[in-house]
């Protein structure tokens, strides 16, 4: 008989051996560690990266020069007529009282330079003295201190997008202009100031004049259209499918086709929303009504997944409890399960209507890219989103767009960050464990 | 009244009868009857009975109208118009309704006169109609149910009978949009398979969609455009493979030091971070792409005697693989989660490093989950339509090379059917026959996903 002890190593041995690989091993191990971190690592640079390449190009959008200019309001030249009707304004000539003031500041003469110096300030000004005539028609023949966005290209060249050294053949100013912008920064006339366009302006082809209040009122409107539909309808669901319907075939295919749902593409419900609603009920396109029943159907999927998730945790012991006492089915769903998993299907809905606010393609479907400039007043005028109008002046390639397209995007981000705060707050907050 | 405020009364009719119901049973409460329910649900019942049939015929009518005007409309067209070449019967709804509104776009023939004066006459109908039959269907369906209410009616299981139809109701809506989708992409697919065979959409190898002579079935002429696929699926797959290369090994490696090494004040700060990427809206990260990443890249690869197209794949799938990561660690994170400590313990009982755990048997064992992380995020990846859309551009180019500029399925989507298109042409079809396509692929590899989870699971159960 051989000795069963031979293959064996001795304790001494064994231990020699490991500590050979020993190094090998430690050292490996801290490589995997570290490669963990370059991972974390490389997506926090990503996410760093594209915080500020967003955040340097949108603060300075929120802001923009404007001219400080005294303009002689002359009664006979911005009321023809003399009756003070919107007609009478807009036959006047506001543009002329404007420039009348800018040659004054600049000191520009002969046809060449008032060519120049009158290019230099914004379309939008003559609507801004036309409004400022209209509420308060006793400033007429006095001479007022006002003042008016400048033209996006001298907006450029006092942020030095635009170089001086640049050939002037090259540049989108003449040196004419430069000359009167220098005079004009010399009396000290030009301020750099938040940017109320960007605010309150609606879409305009202007990149000083353009900003995002017409959007911002269409992604409200139909956020509220998507919240009203996708609320009730995904409660209601998740509710009758926790708490009532029959284990049968027809619960199992509802049920696979919301997971299918939340697989589906966003652009697909985009075709959903323009061959059924467009197409076959003959509706009216680029209205938030119908970018809201489109993102509602987006939505419903996360708003069920998430309110049955809620439902699921709140514990059969309080459904007992209630049944126990005499309550029937529906009373103690709608007195008790419910109200206990509010907050988690608050949570998935403020998490849903996160994800329509931000959703682009399926809007771009239904015709929400056109070109609006009316602020939609109800869901059934014509409007366009938050994101669509990003989406749009991301085409357009001036600077001064850039800045305010970046501008938005902050503007976005802090609405998302806002409702993702909201979110996590009644998540902490307000959400009951057992 | 428009529909709107048509609403509004049913409403009120409604909780009128709401006080009505509720009064008279309490009243009968106080003279010494048993009620079977509580007096509010008998009042619940007579509202419910004034509200829901006459809000469901407002909501049929306000849908239904415009389809039964246009089919009335297409009435006045007269013959010799309809056997033109050139008819479309979208645009001549468009300039009937223009005609309508009071929008006017130069003479219209006498028709187009006649048929709108005809769709006011319609509407003026349709309105009166709707007031007449939604008031009287809310005032006598409250009035049936006031009439029914008796100390001895089971009023509460009605009203539990109703409410129950309505959440049953609600949960069909998921199964009508997905009839929706199916329908609407079907059948137009369908058109366009008409007019362009399946072989040479599913293989062929350019993709040239144009409006000029695109009706090649109807008149035989042989047009310019060609409707090969496989430059679209060829450019989608390059960037989702560039995504996921940017983002499987990011994502994993993310994940794993998450969830085996990170103490849990760093798991605090950095998974919220990680997860604000998912946040972020997909148009900000085409901007980003377009913007930033695409000309960082193109001017790299100048520098490096590259040949970089200003919109190349590498770009977009770049930025893809950004939003992806996210996506990838935090289902991987799960899954590692997932594995039993017990494999652990074993296997640092036995002297393993950590490393070597994971390794040798966390992953393997997480390794079905992971697979199906990463099936998920490639769906998404083919699915993602606006970082394409603005940053991939439009060039069908049949390439591997991830500095060529590629197109994809969402982004010809996307281009083919946004603004004004002719619903009757094979180019705007073929939009249809893409998604119908695309939603084939995601469904497909999302099935692929969660059978592999359902595998997996019942490993540790």
């Amino acid at each position: 008989m051989t000795d069963p002890r031979r293959d064996m190593i001795s304790p001494a041995v064994a231990a020699e051996r490991v500590a050979t690989g020993l190094a090998a091993r430690r050292n490996r191990e801290k490589r995997f560690q570290l490669y963990g971190r370059i991972a974390i690592g490389i997506a926090l640079a990503f996410l760093v990266t594209l915080f500020v390449s967003i955040f340097s190009k949108g603060i300075p959008g929120f802001f923009q020069h404007y001219v400080t200019l005294e303009v002689t309001l002359d009664r006979e030249k911005l009321d023809p007529t003399g009756d003070f009707s919107v007609q009478s304004l807009y036959d006047g000539d506001a543009r002329g009282v404007i420039r009348a003031a800018l040659y004054e500041a600049t000191g520009a003469s002969g046809r060449s330079g008032r060519k120049a110096a009158g290019k230099l300030i914004s379309q939008g000004a003559e609507q801004r003295l036309r409004k400022a005539v209209l509420a308060d028609p006793s400033i007429l023949d006095t001479t007022q201190t006002m003042t008016f966005a400048v033209d996006d290209d001298v907006d450029s060249f006092l942020r030095g997008f635009i170089k001086r050294e640049t050939p002037e053949k090259d540049r989108r100013i003449n040196d004419k202009a430069i000359g009167y912008i220098d005079t004009l920064v010399e009396k000290g006339l030009i301020s750099f100031k938040f940017s109320d366009y960007l605010v309150f302006g609606s879409a305009s082809r202007n990149a000083e004049m353009a900003g995002i209040f017409g959007a911002l009122i269409g992604s409200i409107l139909t956020l509220a259209v998507c919240l009203v539909l996708s609320f009730p309808i995904g409660v209601a669901t998740a509710v009758y499918l926790e708490e009532f319907a029959p284990k049968n075939r027809i619960t199992e295919i509802i049920e696979i086709n919301i997971n299918n749902l939340a697989a589906v593409p966003s652009v697909v419900f985009g075709i959903l929303g323009l061959a059924i609603f467009i197409g076959v009920f003959g509706m009216p396109r680029s209205i938030p009504l119908i970018g809201g029943v489109v993102l509602a159907l987006m939505t419903l999927p996360t708003i069920i997944i998430s309110s049955r998730a809620a439902i699921r945790a709140v514990p059969p012991s309080i459904r007992d409890a209630a049944l126990g006492v005499g309550a029937s089915r529906v009373q103690t769903m709608l007195h008790h399960v419910v109200p206990l998993a509010m907050p988690g299907m608050l949570t998935g809905t403020i998490i849903g209507m996160a994800q329509a606010l931000g959703e682009t393609a399926p809007l771009l479907m239904i015709g929400m890219v056109a070109f609006i400039v009316d602020v939609p007043g109800s869901v059934t005028d014509p409007g366009t989103v938050l994101p669509v109008q990003i989406f749009m002046w991301a085409d357009f390639a001036e600077r001064m767009f850039i800045l305010k397209t970046s501008a938005a995007i902050m503007v976005l981000l802090a609405f998302l960050i806002v409702m993702n705060a909201a979110a996590i707050f009644i998540r902490k907050k307000l959400e009951r464990r057992w | 009244m428009n529909s709107f405020s048509l609403a509004i009364a049913v409403l009120l009719i409604s909780s009128g009868y709401f006080f009505l119901g509720t009064r008279a049973l309490t009243a009968n409460r106080a003279a010494g009857a048993r009620l079977h329910s509580l007096p509010h649900y008998y009042g619940l019942f007579a509202g419910l009975m004034a509200a829901l049939p006459a809000l469901a015929l407002l909501t049929v009518l306000a849908i239904g109208d415009d389809i039964v005007f246009n089919q009335l409309a297409l009435g006045f067209v007269p013959d010799a118009v309809k056997a033109g070449e050139t008819y479309k019967e979208v645009i001549v709804l468009a300039q009937i309704s223009n005609v309508v509104n009071g929008i006017n776009f130069g003479e219209q023939p006498d028709w187009v006169y006649e048929a709108a004066e005809a769709w006011a006459g319609w509407q003026a109908t349709s309105t009166t109609l709707k007031t007449i039959t939604a008031l009287a269907l809310s005032l006598l369906g409250g009035l049936f149910a006031y009439r029914m209410l008796n100390p001895s009616f089971r009023s509460r299981n009605a009203v539990e009978r109703i409410l129950m139809t309505v959440l049953a109701a609600s949960s069909a809506i998921a199964i009508l949009t997905t009839v929706g989708i199916v329908f609407s992409v079907i059948f137009e697919s369908l058109r366009f398979f008409a007019l362009v065979p399946v072989s040479e959409f599913l293989f062929g190898l350019t993709w040239n969609p144009q409006f000029e002579g695109a009706e090649r079935a109807g008149s035989g002429q042989m047009g310019l455009a060609t409707y090969g696929s496989v430059p679209l699926f060829a450019g989608t797959l390059l960037i989702s493979v560039v995504a996921l290369s940017v983002s499987v090994p990011v994502g994993l490696f993310s994940a794993i030091y998450l969830s085996e090494y990170a103490s849990p004040r760093v798991r605090a700060v950095v998974k919220p971070l990680m997860e604000l990427l998912a946040g972020v809206p997909t148009v900000v990260y085409g901007f980003f792409a377009a913007l930033t990443v695409a000309p960082f890249i193109r001017s790299t690869g100048m520098s490096l005697g590259l040949d970089v197209a200003s919109e190349s794949a590498l770009a977009a799938g770049l930025v893809m693989g950004i939003m992806i990561i996210p996506f990838v660690s935090s289902l991987s994170d799960d899954v590692i989660n997932a594995v039993p400590q017990a494999l652990r313990d074993a296997a640092y009982g036995l002297g393993s490093t950590r490393s070597e755990t994971v390794r040798q048997v966390v992953l393997p064992a997480a390794l079905p989950g992971i697979v199906a992380a990463i099936l998920l995020a490639v769906s998404r990846a083919v699915g993602e339509t606006m970082i394409v859309v603005m940053a991939a551009g439009l060039a069908a180019n049949l390439s591997l090379n991830p500095l060529d500029a590629v197109t994809t399925v969402t982004s010809q989507i996307v281009t083919i059917l946004v603004g004004d298109q002719e619903f009757e042409s094979a180019k705007t079809l073929s939009a249809f026959a893409l998604a119908l396509t695309l939603i084939v692929i995601t469904l497909g590899l999302n099935f692929i996903a969660l059978q592999v989870v359902k595998k997996y699971r019942e490993q540790y159960d």
